[in-house]
């Protein structure tokens, strides 16, 4: 099943794009060649070290720092008072009647939660700047903490911002009465699509059903922990800054802005970067006094997380309390959808925080489905939890769980299979571009294919029967099906301002072609993983002719690459690949000029094919784009109004977002007494459009898979009353091993996006969205004897087991 | 330092550890074996001995030898020699099956039987499989050696009867006789590895019926335990899957509930249960083993 990789030598040009080609990053990953930020040692490097708050939300009574002074190999110990910086940590996106509470870089009177910087210490040794942290004497005057996103917005809850608590938002929301909650933890009160036509919908319906659930939190757990080396050159004013970033412009931009170095003088480099899953998107604190103690010192700083501090201060993902209603028809038609959702945003708004539960969740409620009326609502709560952000899938997968579940409850409510309530209800082929009723427009789809596909591969009907004979043996097998969307690739840039965020969204891609005719490319995103130094070579070996070997990709350093947005969001082939796509297409254009004089022929008759140029008609007057290159920089004869050298920079801003879609379908057995799941299939159909590498692709979805897995059965991050974690390592925070992940059969159709160059939609976060729900509702398949309706995830044996109890046993 | 500062010795001979122990008398002390339960609790600031006495190089507590009534084990032995001991797995297929079933390749490369047994880990798999096979924990203090029988030897969460001016040098496991068969069934933490529960089974047959039994169960309660009523349901009994099933939903009778061990990952009401499943598991498992009808494909 899974897809063979080939050597690009052994591919033809032409083909070149679309194939499995080998990861060319891969040989310096796995040999230890490649430079991680932990790598990078500088003479004379000093080390920081963060001291953290124990506890989740305490007064600061007072910090004493002598005892660390004074120890041997100390070079400075920092609290809040001590940091002469004009910013804070930003929010990059605002909402209507947003609360933003200061968000200093070290906590001034109060910690919020477990993990809240206190103090920083810098030292000759990184052991020395640990020991130190002990010595440091904190005051704290416990309070009393919340936790829940539910509790922390009614009126009697802990206040975590007492700035916030005076009278109400300046720009109160336009629901009138919708919500009852006016803490002063409520850090937005949002609502998409139109609620009296949805509440017409619910009047009128033949049938409803409703669900209580969560999406709980997660931890990000990125392979490699955050890091910084930072360096000041005093006689030059100019900060050179290394570090785990999925998007180094943004960083420079932020950290300009937060300690008051010049954008030209602040230069950001992301090394190798062991994964992020979104939670190296942000800008945190930790980064920001690594660069100021740099300066404060100059000398360079170095400061590694430890996996702990991984745990504690990483933005966390989801965190969602949800109750959602669907409104059916006599034939089982949905009229309508209404979800209620308090967001928990953790202790601050973390960079991208605001966007997450509201334009990346409340606009995917259609999910594949053509429903005439969604109204959602989304309260945001401050809680005394490490911030929350955007984490793979981002609000999408929210949503979609949403959807998935409610559809499988209508299904059940309606008495239809399933498959056949959700084929029913998809949006029609012919429907596309279809208008959700909440805000997008889905560029295209066709949803029945993919569901078919997943139906014979599992061979549904026979294993319906399956499921028949085997309950009659008192066993218990489900089936789930997921047919999710996503949307990626944020876009475009004005709709993006509209909807609040504080940066356009297009890409930055640079095409240079070398005198000698190899090329080098520059992208404004930047991996950490992903294999953009192969997919990007790809696509423009593609459009040039140039083979692929001759290709350098270069990304995450603001040097050296015009500007850029980062990774995240599957943004990288849509927006990066298409910036790529036209610049490369542009110099083409060039290059056909300069051929078209060179032969002495009208640039319209120069037709081009595989990196030759050549006179239509007359085959044997053609020259090589390498050729074309060498005399682009000789420039010894070219177009008189023409400048020398062969290179192109595009600023690709989208018309949309793409919208890839999918079905998966988990088959789980179901052992009520034990309450232990086994999965038995697990099939999934993506329509990623356009692939450019199909083993990418396939490895992309299976790590998606493994995190949606990881969701539905074992991971999820608790705090106690206190906000004190309780899962802060992997020894209680079950990060799914090889053997708790399903073996994928895994099969694609193909659906290109309309409006981007390359047709390709996004992958990076499909296999995240689709599979907790698939899991979810195979699960309660098989618990339909007992009248099990949900379970909430983590859904841990003890889940199961307790379900069957409650509901008449085992 | 990251973990915190502490004296390095190297013991090369058990005298010379004991005479080490008996030096640092009075300050904390711990002996490093494999290493695995110390280490991350050192580097994570939770122990910070002020000595660490390295015993690795003990000779005479090292590997598996056939004693004629038994087995004995050295306490440096690693987990993976008794995975790969033919012997251990005729004789204490219940000890030799929940080694197999300790972490991962790397632990099990490295760690040791006696670090195990003598760390008394409430979640390790070593104990209940000891227990179950009757075995026997040799440990040397000044006043020479001493035998406890592994009945006597757990105490608590990280509590044994080991003194401590003593090094525990070995584990003896008896010999079985022909219808004795084992079983280790373990349900393993997701994020750990360590058993929520783990049931080890012995049961001595002469074919049809079960003579007597001894099933112990780790991860239940604060340390390793014998589950006496559903031995005491199998001994005497027919060898079949409903005697089985009566028995091992005994498991929790004599386990006192308040005790029982309760975490984010499992209550002390599903141990209970669980305890239950798995001793279920576990005695399928033997009784295969005794040749007995192949257990329901459920299970």
């Amino acid at each position: 099943m899974s897809i063979e990789t080939k050597e690009s030598e052994e591919i033809d040009i032409e083909g070149i794009l679309g194939s499995a080609v080998e990861r060319r990053e891969d040989p310096a990953l796995i040999t230890g060649e490649a430079d991680y930020t932990d790598d990078i040692q500088r003479p004379n490097m000093a080390h920081m070290a963060v001291l953290r708050s124990q506890y989740g939300h305490a007064a600061v009574e007072g910090i004493d720092t002598s005892g660390a002074e004074a120890m041997d190999g100390v070079l400075g110990v920092f609290t809040a008072a001590d940091l002469d910086v004009p910013g804070e940590v930003p929010v990059g996106w605002l909402l209507p009647s947003l609360k933003t509470p200061p968000h200093p870089l070290l906590a001034e009177d109060r910690v919020r939660y477990q993990g809240d910087g206190v103090a920083i210490v810098v030292a000759e040794e990184r052991y020395i700047a640990r020991d130190a942290l002990d010595a440091i004497e904190v005051d704290y005057e416990r309070l009393d903490a919340v936790v829940d996103p539910r509790e922390a917005v009614q009126a009697d809850a802990p206040t975590l911002h007492d700035s916030l608590a005076e009278g109400p938002a300046e720009d109160p929301p336009e629901a009138e009465g919708e919500s009852e909650e006016s803490g002063a933890n409520v850090a937005f009160d949002w609502e998409i699509g139109d609620g009296d036509a949805t509440d017409e919908a619910f009047a009128e319906a033949a049938h409803t059903v409703e669900v209580d659930l969560e999406n709980q939190r997660l931890i990000p757990n990125a392979m490699e922990p955050r890091a910084t080396v930072a360096e000041y050159k005093p006689g030059t004013e100019e900060v050179d800054v290394h570090m785990t970033s999925q998007n180094p412009h943004l960083h420079r931009l932020l950290m300009s802005g937060v300690l008051g170095v010049p954008e030209h003088k602040l230069h950001i480099n992301a090394p190798e970067v062991g994964g992020g899953f979104g939670s190296k998107i942000h800008h945190y604190p930790d980064e920001a006094l690594a660069t100021w103690a740099a300066m404060e010192l100059e000398r360079p700083v170095k400061w590694q997380a430890t996996r702990t501090e991984t745990y504690l201060t990483d933005a966390h993902g989801r965190d969602h309390v949800t109750h959602a209603e669907l409104a059916m028809d006599s034939a089982g038609t949905i009229t309508g959808m209404r979800v209620k959702t308090y967001a928990g945003m953790g202790a601050y708004l973390s960079t991208f925080a605001p966007s997450v539960p509201t334009y990346l969740y409340g606009t995917l409620l259609s999910g594949q489905y053509d429903v005439p009326a969604i109204h959602c609502n989304v309260v945001g709560a401050f809680t005394n939890g490490a911030p929350v952000d955007a984490y793979r899938g981002a609000g999408r997968p929210e949503a979609l769980y949403v959807v998935e579940r409610l559809i499988t409850l209508g299904a059940r409510e309606i008495g239809m299979d399933p498959a056949a309530f959700r084929r029913q209800n998809f949006v029609p082929s012919d429907d596309f571009p279809h208008e959700t009723p909440v805000a997008v427009v889905y560029d295209s789809g066709d949803y029945e294919p993919a569901l078919d596909k997943a139906l014979e591969m599992v061979d549904y009907d026979a294993l319906r029967e399956r499921q028949e004979e085997l309950r009659e043996e008192g066993r218990y097998l489900g089936i789930g099906f997921s047919s999710y969307i996503e949307a990626c690739g944020l876009a475009p840039s004005e709709l993006a301002g509209q909807l609040g965020a504080q940066a356009g969204l297009w890409e930055s891609g640079l095409v240079r072609v070398h005198p000698s005719g190899s090329v080098t490319a520059f992208c404004g995103t930047s991996g950490h993983g992903q294999g953009h130094e192969t997919t990007y070579a790809q696509i423009v070996s593609d459009e040039l002719g140039i083979p692929y070997e001759d290709i350098e990709i270069v990304e995450g350093d603001t040097d050296e690459i015009p500007q850029g947005m980062g990774t995240y969001g599957s943004r990288s082939a849509a927006v990066g690949g298409s910036a790529l796509s036209t610049s490369a297409s542009k110099v083409v254009e060039k290059a056909r000029r300069i051929a078209a004089h060179q032969l002495e022929a009208a640039p319209a008759d120069i037709e081009f094919e595989a990196g030759e140029f050549s006179v239509a008609g007359a085959p044997e007057r053609s020259m090589a784009i390498q050729e074309v290159a060498q005399a682009s920089y000789l420039a010894h004869d070219i177009p008189e109004d023409m400048e020398p050298g062969l290179e192109e920079t595009s600023f690709y801003d989208p018309e949309n977002f793409v919208f890839p879609f999918g079905t998966h379908v988990a088959v789980v057995e179901v052992d009520p007494e034990s309450g232990e799941i086994d999965f038995e299939r697990y099939v999934a159909v993506d329509d990623v459009g356009n692939q450019i590498n199909p083993k990418i692709v396939e490895g992309q979805i299976h790590g998606g898979i493994a995190q949606g897995v990881g969701q539905a059965l074992y991971e999820g991050a608790e705090y106690d009353d206190n906000g004190t974690l309780l899962t802060g390592s992997m020894q209680d925070y079950a990060v799914p091993k090889a053997e708790h992940i399903p073996e994928m059969e895994i099969d694609n159709t193909v659906t290109p996006s309309p409006h981007n160059p390359l047709g390709v939609k996004g992958v990076g976060e499909a296999g995240t969205i689709a599979a907790p729900q698939a899991v979810v509702n195979a699960v309660t398949d098989a618990l339909q004897p007992f009248g099990v309706d949900h379970i909430d995830m983590p859904i841990t044996e003890e889940k199961v087991w307790r379900a069957v109890n409650d509901a008449g046993g085992s | 330092m990251y973990p915190d500062s502490f004296a390095y010795e190297r013991a090369e001979s058990v005298e010379e550890a004991l005479a080490l122990l008996d030096e640092h008398a009075g300050a904390e002390v711990e002996l490093l074996a494999g290493g695995h339960s110390l280490l991350p609790t050192m580097k994570s600031g939770l122990a910070s001995p002020d000595v660490l006495i390295d015993i690795n190089s003990i000779d005479a507590m090292q590997g598996i030898t056939d004693e004629g009534d038994g087995l004995s084990l050295g306490a440096l032995t690693r987990y993976a020699d008794v995975d790969r001991s033919a012997a251990v797995w005729e004789d204490a297929t219940a000890f030799a099956e929940a080694t197999h079933h300790i972490g991962d390749v790397q632990v099990r490369n490295r760690g040791t039987v006696g670090g195990n047994i003598a760390h008394s880990d409430p979640a390790s798999d070593l104990p209940a499989a000891l227990l179950a096979c009757g075995g026997t924990v040799v440990a040397q203090g000044p006043d020479g050696e001493r035998e406890i029988p592994a009945e006597d030897f757990f105490e608590g969460m990280y509590a044994t009867a080991l003194d401590e001016d003593e090094l525990l040098t070995r584990i003896e496991l008896p010999r079985t006789g022909d219808g004795s068969v084992g079983a280790y069934a373990k349900k393993p933490s997701p994020s750990s590895g360590y058993a929520m529960v783990g049931v080890a089974a012995v049961l001595d047959t002469d074919g049809d019926a079960i003579e007597s039994a001894r099933i112990a169960a780790n991860g239940v309660m604060d340390h390793g335990v014998r589950l006496r009523p559903v031995e005491d349901a199998l001994a005497g009994e027919p060898l079949d899957r409903d005697t089985i099933e009566a028995a091992a939903g005994r498991a929790a009778d004599d386990l006192d509930d308040v005790m029982m061990m309760s975490d984010l990952q499992a209550s002390s009401e599903f141990r209970a249960q669980l305890v239950q499943v798995y001793a279920k598991r576990a005695l399928l498992g033997a009784a295969e083993r005794a040749g007995a009808p192949a257990p329901a494909a459920s299970d």
